[in-house]
């Protein structure tokens, strides 16, 4: 019965064996198990009723959270000495130990030697209270300024976008409200529901207030000109300011617009500063961008492989440009790809697309490959070592070739070097130990030497970082495939966030483990998805159009990958590392092939596998598994 | 013992000041003392003719029992009286009656404090000296018994194994009467478990006291959650010595308003059933007001009920209450030709009209209502009270009409860096400074305008200047100490309450330290530490005259002070818990209370009477607003909702629904049109006053039995909500052109 009881909300007393530890911890030594009864009854009764009444002191204090003061008035009130000085760092200061079949929670108290306090320097004093004012409503409407909340949350913003009919925008319920057209107000946190049974969604004006347009005006001129400092002023107001909901849509409109013509003018500066305006949005914290992509993307896209972006491309860095667009579209794809809009693998057809075709320039080239670059490692991995061979013959033509332009030729060392930047840390990581250069030669053609050399190089620094860094603060700050994880077995312990197509987060792992230990079983559910669908229908892309439905070929393929040509995009390594191979047995491998290039692609399995992307674009997913591997189940992979 | 000395002073006081014999200075064990005294009279005026089962040897050591406590605290007049009238055993429990007809006020004349501070050491959990004397009829003498015991003592007890049956007997009876009644019968559920459970415990039948509550405590409406938690914890008898929650319960008695019909069938039942256990209970410890007339509906009975001793008696509400606004000083206007000129000089002919529409109306015509002009003693207008109310009447011409198309604009002022210290706000009514009382034990002004603050010259600059000059008064401030804020140190302990005086001159704070504190704002120290509330005092308010204030803290006891006395003029005591607000009706004669037993009491502060009684909040009452008009209230719980009360009918007008959080801060806006209140939440919601009080509609019917039926329309009366961010509003005020100012301190 008793114990039944204690189950109960109220009636929970503290354990009887914490009277004993207590009581030892005053010197009574034996206390007879009646008296820990009553005890604990009579110390639980107190302790409840000192909580109530330091609650009362919480209330009046106008405080969600009790404080150990709200207990010393308490105790106070009940004319009982407070705890004097009770106050610590942490959350809950007590430690655990057991020992001789007794479990202990205490309260550490260290002895502290006071010529350590006496000598550390003072903390700094407080900022002293201060009183600041703003206007929280201005005749019935809320400004929007930093210091009110923003109008419509994030969240809000989102199921706007995805389920537009529910959700009322709260500028206009307290509009309706003041208007009184019997509509009455609602709390902004979306309860318009209960107001009606058929409720449409009221036509939203997109009418700008004057100070609206002021600012619009004034950001907008200091982002696009001259003066630097104003321009990071800018910029700045648009990644924190809380109110620019409303004026999102002007905003992406500024964009796509000055994209569209500054990009035909080979307007460098401009297309920089746009793009910079596209990160700034995409920093603040409270704009949901997702309804604006189809102005945004194209545009972004453009910077990236459009062939000209520069008057001068023999002088102008345009291809910073390239990889600051590069790496915002990786962003873009990692926020606000889902399964619905399939953002990533459209963009990665695109790209792939454009850089399959052999009358693509150096500068879109190099372009096509930094957006795939910045994907993730595995793009890389799927897309981009196997072209390594092709890329590195194409370069070696114009390296070694004596009728090329000067721009093709810088076209072709830039794009080296980003082959070579990207692929060494992938490549580090998928391909076991040792680095031979001759091997490498085999594998991956012309850029294999310096591959080589790239990747023993990325080896020493990830064994270096793993050596600093310590095992659990595995800290990532950009998504760039150079950072490495250590190779004691560490992967998968939760830091690494790469990019990846879909959201596995166990990528790294794809790293090998040592050649020496390849039955060592790595983790069983890794899912390594690639790529999405092949088709590429509902592409809204304005500058760069997607062909429709291409058919598709999955490729299950254990081939060594010298011997690839252009077809089989995925392939995994098991020639060079033959433990890989076999030791994990329950690797599902979901694989989308590229459109052939030539006409010849005569895979066995070719199967029609185009699919809409407008439904669920995933589901006829083209999984293969490893064939040989026993066990293995064929699984969709959501 | 500093208390029961403060209390004898008291009282004294209380003699000197001669105002009406009893009622300012009692609390509620004497209160509910007087009623227990004389259960046959009290009960058979009201409840019928059923003659009280308490025979004459218990009042005999109920007498005892305060006649000891009396010798104690050496109150020895009290004890010639009382044994002198005790002597006939009869006339004594006639008297005792009449007094405490009085609504759950009334008692005795005298020792009235000295029982106060008395009780209060109880609570301070000394165990009395003797052991608790037997239930019944014990040789009381020798055992000195202590008074509250004996009150708090459940004298009859049956068998312990049998009150799970008698109370699901009972409730499969309500649950079987007609649907009409079911709702009314209903309310006796909880305190009829209440003091089941009390019982149990009391006569230390503990494993069957647990059983009792595990089984039905499920049962109770969920506003009696909190109260519940108490009750839980509490298992055995030595618990309930020192808990003074349960000691008010058990000693109070618990309201019920039921229909003559529904009272009929439960009576019927219960004595069908020789259920006796139950019937003496319902006897002793519940007070059942019972009306003709239809019974009320579930929603009806909700929305009154929820307070910790049920809801008002209706005579409670009855006393006639002066609600109108005294009438205004006239004051000739000299500086309105000013105005004129400095505004433009062709407008004469058409400003003089509207100034004398305002001034006419409002002085010429006395309201019915409104209290005699000298009820109460108000302090003399001075020259610069009145320069104020010039300028007042001239920024009141400026208004902007408020109403459901004109929402006000509203500006926050946040504290910030204060890291969750602040703990009261208050503005002056000119909007020029604005105060913070903080948890570090501090007191800070802010001046809001330009004017920075400034301190007077010490005494010897202050020789040196020309008295006679014109601009004397600029002359003896020293420019030299001007700053933006001021900090005034003096309280020890976190200051929660914060209140100007309407000349600005002073501010007073109150503090958990017990202490109420005057300071001037001139020199900016302090000048008078009141003393007597010994425990933290909650709130406190300035009168809108000046000169008065009223405090209220967890002594249960609101008091009324005088700035030039350093002890109470009044006490007003009734509350079961803590008072937790307090504020001034406009026209002065009056003082509200908002307490954490869920109840608002309005007290006369001439009389010192409780005259009404509001309940139906479900939980503490932390704010209190009277709208300008002096008629109506409005108060603001823990439960996130807002009631509006008619003072002058003692009803509730209507519930605003909203807030998710406590309401801390409620103001009307300057013409009474718009309620703003400020929540835990985040937001400020303004709602639409003037609507709600003119959709009520008071027949004669609903007047006289204060049977309300509230429409659910919160939604309709929103007119605005306005979240902050992660500022909590802890305060409201409409400047005098009805801009609306929100105060609250940044959560980071």
């Amino acid at each position: 019965m008793a114990e039944e009881r204690r189950q109960k909300q109220c009636s929970v007393t503290l354990p009887t064996e914490s009277m004993k530890a207590m009581a030892e911890s005053v010197g009574v030594g034996q206390l007879q198990e009646e008296s820990c009864v009553a005890l604990s009854e009579e110390v639980s009764y107190r302790i409840k009723e000192i909580a109530q009444d330091a609650l009362k002191f919480m209330h009046h204090g106008k405080r969600r959270k009790l404080t150990t003061s709200d207990i010393d008035n308490a105790l106070k009130l009940k004319n009982v000495e407070p705890l004097y000085g009770f106050q610590s760092q942490e959350f809950i200061p007590f430690r655990f130990a057991s020992g001789g079949g007794r479990e202990l929670h205490f309260y550490e108290e260290k002895e502290v030697d006071l010529s350590d306090i006496i000598n550390t320097p003072l903390p700094r004093v407080p900022l002293d209270v201060s009183l600041k004012a703003h206007w929280l409503s201005i005749e019935g409407v809320q400004p929007s300024i930093p210091e009110n909340p923003p109008p419509a949350t994030k969240e809000q913003q989102k199921t706007e976008s995805t389920e537009p009919l529910k959700v009322v925008k709260p500028g206009q319920e307290e509009e309706g409200a003041i208007q009184g057209k019997g509509q009455g107000a609602t709390a902004p946190d979306g309860k318009g529901k209960e107001k009606g049974s058929i409720r449409l969604k009221p036509r939203s004006t997109h009418e700008l207030s004057v100070e609206q347009q002021l600012y619009y005006k004034e950001i907008t001129e200091a982002c696009v000109g001259s003066c630097e400092a104003k321009r990071a002023e800018a910029l700045q107001s648009i990644a924190t300011d809380p109110g620019l909901y409303q004026m999102l849509p002007r905003f992406s409109t500024f964009i796509s617009e000055g994209v569209r013509v500054n990009v035909v003018q080979n307007n460098l500066a401009l297309l920089i500063y746009l793009m910079r305006m596209v990160k700034a949005l995409m920093d603040n914290p409270t704009l949901y961008l997702e309804k604006y992509l189809h102005e945004l993307i194209p545009a972004v896209v453009t910077c990236i492989v459009s062939k000209q972006l520069c008057l001068r491309p023999d002088v102008d860095n345009h291809w910073a440009l390239r990889d600051f667009a590069a790496r915002l579209m990786a962003q873009c794809c990692k926020t606000f790809s889902t399964t619905t809009n399939n953002i990533q693998s459209r963009i990665t057809k695109t790209l792939t697309k454009s850089w399959l075709d052999e009358k693509t320039q150096w500068t879109a080239r190099y372009g096509c490959i930094a957006g795939l670059a910045e994907l993730g490692p595995d793009v890389i991995k799927t897309l981009i070592l196997p072209r390594l061979t092709v890329e590195g013959s194409r370069i070696k033509a114009v390296m070694e070739g004596s009728v090329v332009s000067n721009i093709d030729k810088i076209g072709a060392e830039h794009v080296q070097s980003l082959l070579l930047k990207h692929c060494a840390s992938v490549i580090a990581k998928i391909r076991p130990q040792p680095d031979t250069v001759e091997q490498y030669r085999t594998d991956y053609g012309y850029l294999g030497p310096m591959l080589c050399s790239h990747v023993i190089k990325a080896r020493t620094q990830a064994a270096l970082q793993a050596q600093q860094v310590n095992r659990t603060t595995l800290t990532i700050t950009q998504p760039r495939p150079t950072l490495s994880v250590s190779q004691s077995g560490l992967s998968g312990s939760g830091g690494p966030r790469t990019p990846s197509i879909i959201k596995v987060p166990s990528s790294l792992t794809l790293m090998s483990p040592r050649p020496g230990t390849p039955s060592q079983p790595s983790p069983p559910a890794t899912k390594y998805i690639v790529m999405a669908t092949s088709a590429g229908t509902a592409s809204t892309q304005q500058v760069i159009t997607l062909s429709s439905s291409q058919s598709a070929s999955p490729v299950t393929s254990t081939v060594p990958s010298a011997t690839s040509t252009l077809q089989p995009l995925v392939k995994v390594e098991s020639g060079s590392g033959p433990g890989l191979a076999a030791s994990r047995p329950l690797q599902k491998y979901i694989v989308v092939s590229l459109p052939p290039s030539a006409s010849s692609s005569l895979e066995p399995k070719s199967s029609v596998l185009s699919t809409s992307v407008s439904s669920t674009p995933l589901d006829p997913g083209i999984k293969l598994e490893r064939s040989e591997s026993p066990g293995v189940s064929t699984q969709s992979p959501h | 013992m500093a208390a029961v000395q403060g209390g004898m002073v008291d009282e004294k006081e209380e003699v000197d000041i001669k105002t009406e014999p009893q009622s300012d200075g009692l609390m509620n064990t004497n209160a509910t003392d007087g009623r227990q005294l004389s259960p046959s009279p009290s009960s058979s005026s009201s409840a019928g003719s059923t003659k009280s089962a308490a025979g004459a040897p218990e009042d005999q050591q109920t007498l005892l029992a305060v006649l000891q406590f009396l010798r104690k605290n050496k109150l020895t007049e009290s004890v010639e009286i009382l044994r002198r009238e005790a002597g006939l055993p009869e006339d004594a429990l006639d008297t005792k009656g009449a007094d405490c007809s009085a609504p759950s006020s009334g008692g005795t004349a005298g020792g009235v404090d000295g029982l106060d501070a008395g009780s209060l050491l109880s609570r301070v959990a000394v165990s009395s000296s003797a052991g608790t004397p037997a239930p019944t009829k014990a040789a009381v003498a020798d055992d000195q018994p202590d008074v509250s015991v004996v009150l708090s003592a459940y004298s009859q007890q049956g068998d312990p194994a049998l009150y799970k049956v008698y109370y699901s007997d009972l409730k499969k009876f309500i649950e079987s009467v007609l649907d009409c009644h079911r709702a009314e019968l209903s309310q006796v559920f909880y305190p009829l478990f209440v003091h089941m459970y009390l019982e149990l415990v009391y006569n230390n039948h503990e494993s069957e006291a647990k059983a009792f509550f595990e089984k039905f405590s499920g049962d109770q409406e969920c506003y009696y959650e909190d109260d519940l938690r108490v009750l839980s914890s509490l298992t055995k008898k030595e618990h309930m010595r020192g808990n003074e929650t349960l000691l008010d319960f058990r000693t109070s008695k618990f309201v019920l308003r039921i229909s003559r019909d529904s009272y009929q069938l439960l009576k019927r039942h219960l004595q069908e059933r020789q259920n006796n256990q139950i019937w003496n209970i319902i006897q002793e410890h519940l007070y059942i007001d019972i009306f003709d007339g239809m019974p009320r509906s579930k929603s009806q009975i909700d929305a009154m009920s929820g307070s910790l001793a049920g809801e008002a008696k209706r005579e409670a509400n009855k006393a006639k209450v002066y609600y109108g606004l005294l009438k205004e000083p006239e004051i000739e206007v000299p500086l309105d030709d000013e105005d004129e000129e400095a505004e433009n000089e062709e407008g004469k002919p058409k400003k003089k009209k509207p100034k004398k529409d305002s001034m006419g109306s409002k002085s010429k015509k006395q309201d019915p209502n409104a209290p005699l002009q000298n009820r109460i003693p108000l302090p003399e207008l001075k020259d610069s009270d009145k320069l104020d109310k010039i300028m007042y009447m001239k920024e009141s011409t400026k208004r902007i009409r408020l109403g459901r198309e004109n929402l006000p604009s509203i500006c926050f002022y946040t504290f910030l860096n204060a890291y969750q210290g602040l703990t009261a706000v208050d503005f002056t009514d000119d909007s020029s400074l604005i105060a913070g009382g903080f948890a570090d034990s501090t007191v800070r002004v802010w001046s809001v305008t330009p004017k920075k603050l400034r301190k007077v010259k010490s005494a010897a600059d202050l020789n040196l200047i020309d008295k006679e000059s014109d601009d004397v008064l600029e002359r003896i401030m020293d420019e030299k100490t001007a700053s933006e804020s001021k900090i005034l140190y003096g309280h020890s302990g976190p200051v929660y309450g914060i209140s100007f005086s309407p000349d600005r001159n002073y501010l007073l704070s109150c503090s958990e330290d017990g202490t109420v504190r005057l300071w001037s704002l001139l020199t900016f120290t302090c000048l008078v530490g009141y003393k007597g509330h010994n425990y933290p005092v909650w709130d406190t308010q300035f009168s809108p005259y000046g000169y008065y204030f009223v405090s209220g803290g967890h002594d249960r006891v609101a008091r009324l002070w005088a700035t030039d006395h350093y002890q109470p003029l009044r006490i007003f005591a009734g509350h079961l818990a803590d008072v937790t607000c307090t504020r001034f009706h406009p026209n002065s004669n009056y003082v509200v209370t908002g307490s954490s037993d869920r109840t608002i009491r309005l007290w006369d502060v001439l009389t010192g009477n409780c005259v009404r009684i509001f309940t139906g909040h479900k939980g503490p009452i932390h704010t209190l607003a009277f709208s300008p008009n002096g008629k109506f209230l409005a108060s603001g719980a823990t439960d996130g909702r807002v009631l509006l009360w008619d003072i002058g009918h003692g009803l509730m007008v209507s519930e605003l629904k909203g807030h998710t959080d406590t309401v801390y801060a409620l103001r009307f806006s300057r013409d009474g049109e718009i309620l703003a209140s400020g929540s835990m939440d985040n937001t400020v919601r303004l709602w639409d006053a003037a609507k709600a009080f003119d959709d009520l509609e008071t027949d004669d019917f609903t007047a006289a039995t204060g049977h309300i039926h509230l429409q659910d329309n919160s939604q309709e009366l929103l007119l605005g909500t306005y979240m902050s961010k992660s500022t909590p509003v802890v305060h409201l005020h409409f400047t005098r052109r009805n801009l609306l100012l929100a105060a609250g301190s940044y959560a980071a």
